[in-house]
């Protein structure tokens, strides 16, 4: 590629790379949140002392945006109980005690899908989101008029440090990933599929470059990207793969794009072919605390203490336990937090690898600002955030900023700049709300 | 227990202190140069300077009741900077003040580090060449008696051999005269990534090619004009200063090309024999405007890189 835009390099510690998958013993109980995705929680089907199976459901999906939620276990449902999320927000979590015989609900077949609707009707039935990080329901997404999709871009660009999840999914689910990139192809008219992977990631590409070679009807390429992180920042990716750059407030559909992450077309490929919906997840287990870091599959709602029981138990006291990889992820306070349905990777990172230098007054060095994938000035931010000056903040597009942590992970006086970012979006959103209640 | 943070939850590692110690290890090369020089009275002075920079620092951030902040060296760096930026026989009561100047009035009354607007070292030195005479009459290099050698070439009538002007064996500041120690230093920040080629290769390029039209396109002297006075101390560690110059390449090089028109301007038209200390100073005040004209425009509103 000629013009990329600017990233970083980040250390990569992604031992668990090409080791092979394992799938954890069943666990006592799990907890279930009926908000795993962006939008409204989904609403409780079930009361306590339902017996249910794997693939029953245990939530409606409530209003457009929104995603069903279904048992990874087959067991007895004990408790409905207020779940603060990692977010901060509050909802329901089912808890079901498992019998450990995980048996599957009798009502799963597979879907019958005959057009686009009944696509767009699978994808939701499944409850998959983006399984990437975000979490936004996928049939949503996938719900446009097809003669606005040019491409699907499907992310394959795993560019935080640790994570290999969607490595092992690009490896060992090319079935899966096959079967969904036909669907989309026949149901919603796409022909031209473009798959981002690092150069670095060589075994995923060649396992992604076999499959596509087998695929005639329509096109589908492998892009090769950069070794730089953030690649898989969804207007990076776009911009990298199509050249097409989406502007401050547009999402991928306005310049013609679906970006769909790897593990979501698996997700879907999945379900088309067995009707069992998403229970299942794909986790990374890693970090300096791990005994033994490998890719676990366990059942949505398994704690973070029984995946890192299952990997050997934690050989230190973590510094930081986080959902998600160290650049973007989210820390949890206790063991007790389930993983769910978007949770590509849960890490106990040890002292020595969550260790931050103390931060100090900036000495305006500019690494932040050459640093920004997007060109951001993060020490004017800073400065505009100081003065609470919406206006500044406006004009220097804060609002653009998708908190990849570039800027953080260089500044040489350990700024909280990504937090600064946050802050000044809140705040932004904040002034808007105040403006429209005028 | 582990706790709760925002994201990245990982650092580079890079500090302020570690760039810090990168200049000072870059200025070693011109430290030892200066007193091969200059003879052992160069240590005098880089140690008084130093010293009192930190002294002052610790002061002031006792006195204003502020986190104390000498353990980031930039005082040191200041401090060392300054020494090689003065002649070999100042008296070192003048470099206290300098490096009060410098800590104090031009540093920790603007805030510290980073809130400057102007570059400390550079400053104490435009105060000291007006405020003390010391300055004005260079020093000579140990064991000289020729006048070509002892005469700094911005004054002389006839020029130092370009050997000598390389390698540093002519009259001027303690740390300024030798480009070759000055270029290793150079080049060590830039492998170290500290700064950038921009400033240092556009400044120190203007001044050659202005030297190339003033003198009627004669190469060697142009030349010897462009390894005189303190144009590669200036250039590569003054005019760098992360705090008093633009960060996006673009305005580095409208910097760079801005300092090194004004040390022409001065050489040539002014009453100072060198222009570059002045030329930075100017530059610095620009600063802020060069970054306002500058601002890269956002990937998310249409901009490229």
């Amino acid at each position: 590629m000629a013009f990329h835009l600017k990233g970083i390099k980040t250390p990569h510690r992604k031992g668990t790379k090409g080791v092979p998958v394992v799938h954890i013993d069943t666990p006592k109980t799990v907890t279930i949140p009926m908000s795993m995705h962006i939008g409204k929680p989904a609403v409780p089907t079930v009361k306590v002392g339902d017996i249910v199976k794997v693939g029953t459901k245990i939530g409606e999906a409530e209003g457009f945006i929104s995603s069903p939620v279904y048992s990874s276990v087959s067991g007895k449902v004990v408790k409905l109980t207020n779940y603060l999320l990692a977010n901060g927000a509050n909802t329901t979590a089912v808890v079901i005690e498992s019998d450990g015989e995980m048996l599957a609900d009798e009502n799963i077949v597979p879907p019958v899908v005959n057009s686009r609707e009944d696509l767009v009707n699978a994808v939701k039935n499944a409850g998959i989101v983006g399984l990437g990080g975000a979490g936004f329901p996928v049939n949503v997404k996938i719900d446009v008029d097809p003669q606005r999709i040019d491409y699907v871009v499907v992310n394959g660009a795993e560019c935080e440090p640790y994570v290999t999840s969607d490595t092992a999914t690009m490896l060992n689910r090319t079935d899966d990933i096959k079967v969904a990139l036909n669907a989309l192809n026949k149901y919603l008219g796409v022909n031209k599929v473009i798959i981002g992977i690092e150069k670095n990631n060589k075994l995923a590409a060649e396992s992604m470059i076999n499959m596509a070679s087998t695929i005639k009807e329509f096109s589908v390429q492998v892009k090769i990207l950069p070794n730089l992180y953030p690649q898989g920042g969804e207007k990076v990716l776009v911009y990298h793969t199509t050249g097409r750059k989406i502007l401050e407030g547009k999402l991928p559909i306005d310049v013609g794009c679906v970006v769909l992450n790897c593990t979501s077309l698996a997700a879907i490929g999945s379900y088309l072919q067995t009707g069992m919906p998403l229970v299942e997840k794909c986790v990374t287990v890693e970090g300096g605390c791990v005994t033994n870091p490998q890719n676990v599959i366990a059942p949505i709602g398994t704690s973070f203490k029984d995946m890192f029981d299952f990997c050997g138990g934690l050989k230190c006291e973590p510094a930081k336990l986080i959902y998600g990889g160290p650049m973007m992820g989210i820390t949890v306070e206790n063991m007790e937090t389930p993983i769910i349905k978007n949770t590509n990777a849960i890490l106990a990172l040890s002292n020595k690898e969550a260790k931050l230098p103390k931060t100090t007054a900036c000495i305006r060095c500019g690494t932040c600002v050459n640093t920004c994938p997007f060109s951001l000035s993060p020490l004017d931010i800073a400065d505009a955030y100081e003065k609470k000056d919406a206006d500044a903040l406006k004009e220097l597009s804060v609002m653009s900023c998708m908190e990849c942590g570039c800027c953080s992970f260089n500044c040489p006086a350990n700024r909280p700049l990504v937090q600064i970012n946050k802050l000044s979006k809140k705040f932004l959103n904040d002034q808007a709300k105040k403006e429209a209640s005028k | 227990m582990s706790s709760l943070s925002v994201s990245p939850h990982i650092h580079s590692g890079r500090s302020t202190t570690k760039i810090m110690g990168d200049v000072i290890i870059s200025l070693l090369p011109a430290t030892v140069a200066g007193t091969m020089i200059f003879g052992w009275r160069t240590l005098l002075v880089v140690a008084t300077c130093i010293i009192s920079s930190v002294v002052f620092e610790a002061l002031f951030n006792l006195i204003v009741k502020k986190d104390q902040t000498i353990s980031d060296l930039s005082a040191v760096v200041t401090g060392l900077l300054l020494a090689l930026n003065l002649s070999v026989n100042i008296p070192l009561w003048q470099c206290a003040v300098g490096s009060l100047f410098a800590i104090v009035i031009v540093k920790c009354v603007f805030g510290g580090i980073g809130k400057n607007l102007v570059n400390p070292a550079i400053t104490a030195r435009v105060f000291m060449l007006i405020a003390f005479s010391t300055l004005a009459t260079p020093a000579f290099p140990v064991g000289t008696v020729d006048a070509t050698a002892s005469a700094t070439p911005l004054t002389a009538d006839v020029l130092p051999s370009m050997f000598d002007l390389f390698i540093g064996k002519h009259g001027g500041a303690i740390g300024e005269t030798s480009v070759l120690a000055l270029i290793i230093g150079g080049v060590y920040l830039l492998i170290r990534r500290v700064i950038s080629w921009h400033i240092p290769a556009t400044f120190i390029g203007v001044v050659f090619i202005f030297s190339l039209f003033v003198e009627g396109f004669n190469v060697d002297t142009a030349l010897s004009l462009t390894m005189s006075g303190g144009l590669f101390i200036g250039a590569i560690f003054m005019a760098t200063d992360y705090t008093t110059s633009p960060p996006t390449p673009l305005g580095k090089i409208i910097f760079g090309v801005g300092c090194g028109l004004l040390t022409g301007v001065i050489r040539y038209f002014g009453t100072y024999p060198d222009g570059v200390s002045f030329a930075i100073l100017f530059m610095n005040i620009l600063t802020p405007y060069i970054c306002n004209w500058t601002k890269r425009k956002v990937f998310t509103k249409g901009g490229k890189k």
